[in-house]
């Protein structure tokens, strides 16, 4: 006891230490304890009075993650959260450890912690969760982490490594999500969107293969990238029917969505202020896991209503007078539904597409080759293109048919947004598209060399 | 005259990983801007192209339960595929693809998958994988041209006795981390590790194909039309300054 008292301690010292030096606090203190002790994670978050929930996913783990954060303040409940960024084992750690005392009793009734796919299983068996919410494995960086089958193969030992009482809450429309509940059947909840048919299968799908026998599945309806309703015409396998269901979705366009909450516990309407398909997942996987946890629909549709966006997911503002929309792009799927929400809006648009290639955005950039780009296509007054990798984007439009008269290469972040806010005429909205950290120096730029109707919240990283 | 090509696209529903569609896009769009009618067919399991029809054919890498499942079908089209490549028909292979048109490859657990035999080259699974960008230098076009793309493979390739790579490696791992080589040519078939995708910013690499394959199809002196590639040059002149 009095050991973890010191550990606990010191990390409180070194965080705050890094916070004044202007970098990045983190993860720091987390990676310190973690050395000295490895099962710091578990001794802390077992104290939670309400548990722990854990999301993962290839996409939307901290928009689903923010959603149930939202959902929680609604119903009053004190939640420890790590920040989007920090969700490794040493993220989590650190976000322990700062929601605890000097003598390790958490300050919060709840742990909510997103997780990174290739982090699950050294984080999952620590917390013992109360919830285990899987939403999707979609190809993401693949320099990173290797190939989807080993994503599979890591997720299905962190769902082996969990005590008797965890719930599972799984994706029913994402085949190789759904394949998991064989590890632990008597304890999962399917969540799935009930819907005639979404469009057409894009060519960033991935898992379009059985599970269970390896032959190609069949879809009567493709929702997200390989997201639908399925079944294998070789052994029969099929989407599981989800108990939480979203009914009657109706999009609309950029100002939002909305839908109707079907769970055991009866059914109501949601509205969410985000854009896209993918959003409607995203508010169905909190919902889902929020009804395992016995929140009643009316505090689940309050807390959807509430919220806004995450981090640099979706982002309104205005600078130097201009309507800006922020949609952070960080892999094909993700880079699709951006596409096919913008594709919504009538008329031609300007936008800013920023494309970096540091290892948290993945330095294989090929990925955008595998984006339905000629879709949008049709549909761009002027590209502005910007970024470490800048040429390749621009490089990219040309193919997919923009014409090269419309693209402009500008490498520097700051003399891009400067050029393309000058492209977007008064009544226009300029659409910037970044990658993960071009959204980060983005927001750098905004928020130094700009003039904006707002601060953009979380500007730097605390 | 009408000037065709036709593209045999082999498993494009199975090895289509690191977006090398982009492979196809580039030459697709290369032979639009010039007037030539192109026409890409895909070919997956169980379907077996009229080989004679095609002038080029392109052959990507997948994951490891999709290239298992291409390895037992691609036996059937070996020897189709051979005689092709044998009458002049351009192949452009990528990483996954490249290692099952060679003799075998040895998996980590000492498996053996048999390949095609294109290529004499055989290729060991290593224990880490060889992952980031990769620059070579290749005289396969007539004059030196660097090559500009991004590799990420486990497998490690040896090619036989008196095979010729590709290029030599610049920066990054290439064929097998060792031997400074980078794919193979055999014939106008070539094999590779450069994804990235390799056409769209390697135009002078990407257009020598090209005039390969009609050459296939209409003999030779082909001459193609010359494009603007300023976005294209910068951005490989981009990548060829990215270090591995």
């Amino acid at each position: 006891m009095p050991v973890m008292a010191v550990k606990v301690a010191a990390s409180r010292l070194i965080g705050a230490a890094s916070g004044r030096a202007g970098h990045s606090g983190t993860t720091l203190p987390g990676r310190l304890v973690l050395a000295a002790d490895k099962r710091i994670i578990g001794r802390i978050s077992r104290k939670y009075s309400r548990g722990t929930v854990i999301v993962s996913a290839t996409n939307g783990k901290t928009t689903t993650s923010a959603m149930i954060a939202s959902i929680f303040r609604k119903k009053g409940l004190r939640v420890a959260r790590n920040r989007e960024g920090a969700n490794l084992e040493a993220g989590v750690a650190s976000a322990v450890l700062g929601d605890a005392s000097m003598n390790g009793r958490p300050g919060s009734e709840i742990g909510l912690f997103e997780v990174d796919e290739a982090a699950l299983p050294g984080v999952a068996w620590q917390c013992s969760p109360r919830i285990m919410l899987l939403m999707n494995l979609f190809r993401d960086q693949l320099d990173r982490y290797g190939e989807l089958e080993h994503i599979a193969g890591l997720w299905r030992a962190a769902l082996r490594s969990l005590p008797e009482k965890t719930q599972t809450v799984l994706n029913a429309d994402d085949p190789m999500v759904a394949g998991m509940a064989s590890v632990r059947p008597e304890q999962t909840v399917f969540y799935g969107i009930e819907a005639a048919d979404g469009g057409e299968m894009q060519h960033a799908s991935d898992s379009k293969y059985c599970s269970n026998c390896g032959a190609a599945l069949r879809y009567e309806a493709v929702f997200v990238g390989h997201l639908g309703k399925y079944h294998c015409p070789a052994c029969g396998n099929t989407r599981p029917s989800p108990t939480v269901q979203a009914r009657d979705v109706r999009l609309g366009g950029m100002a939002g969505s909305s839908f109707t909450l079907v769970a055991p516990g009866g059914h109501m309407e949601m509205e969410i202020r985000l854009p896209g398909l993918y959003n409607v997942y995203n508010a169905l996987a909190a919902a889902a896991a929020c009804t395992a946890l016995g929140l009643d629909l009316r505090t689940i549709s309050e807390g959807l209503a509430g919220f806004s966006a995450a981090f640099g997911r979706v982002e309104k503002l205005s600078i130097e007078g201009k309507a800006v929309m922020l949609l952070l792009v960080k892999n094909p799927v993700g880079f699709n539904e951006v596409v096919r929400t913008l594709m919504i809006e009538p008329g031609r648009k300007t936008l800013l597409l920023a494309l970096n290639d540091h290892i948290a955005d993945g330095r294989d950039i090929s990925w955008i080759w595998d984006v339905d780009m000629e879709a949008l296509a049709p549909a761009v007054a002027a590209a502005v293109t910007s970024g470490t990798r800048a040429w390749e984007m621009a490089m990219r439009l040309k193919y997919a048919g923009v014409e090269p008269e419309r693209i402009e290469a500008v490498t520097d972040l700051g003399r891009a947004l400067e050029r393309a806010l000058e492209l977007t005429g008064t009544e226009e909205t300029l659409f910037v598209l970044p990658t993960y950290t071009a959204m980060l120096s983005l927001r750098q730029e905004i928020h130094q060399h700009f003039s904006t109707d707002r601060e953009l919240g979380d500007l730097v990283w605390k | 005259m009408e000037v065709k090509l036709r593209i045999a696209h082999l498993y494009p529903d199975l090895l289509n990983i690191y977006a090398d569609r982009g492979n196809i896009i580039a030459l697709r769009r290369r032979c639009a801007w010039r007037g030539i009618d192109v026409a890409v067919d895909g070919f997956t399991l169980g379907e077996e192209p009229a080989w004679r029809d095609y002038d080029f054919f392109y052959l990507s890498g997948g994951q490891d339960r999709e290239q298992n499942l291409v390895c037992s079908d691609l036996q059937q089209k070996g020897a189709g595929l051979k005689a092709a490549v044998d009458s002049g028909a351009v192949l452009l292979s990528i990483c996954g693809g490249y290692q099952l048109l060679g003799e075998y490859y040895r998996a980590a657990d000492g498996g053996t998958m048999e390949g095609v035999g294109l290529f004499q080259a055989s290729t060991i699974a290593g224990r880490d994988r060889c992952i980031g960008n990769v620059v070579i230098e290749t005289e396969v076009t007539g004059t030196p041209l660097k090559l500009a793309g991004f590799e990420n493979h486990a497998g490690r390739t040896w090619l036989d006795e008196g095979q010729r790579p590709l290029g030599r490696v610049l920066t990054g791992h290439g064929n097998n981390d060792q031997d400074g080589g980078e794919g193979i040519v055999y014939r106008n078939a070539i094999g590779t590790y450069l994804h990235g995708p390799l056409l769209p910013k390697n135009t002078a690499f990407t257009d020598y194909l090209l005039r390969l394959a009609l050459e296939h199809r209409y003999g030779e002196g082909v001459e193609l039309a010359p494009l603007d590639d300023t976005l294209e040059e910068a951005a490989r002149q981009a990548a060829l300054g990215l270090g591995g």
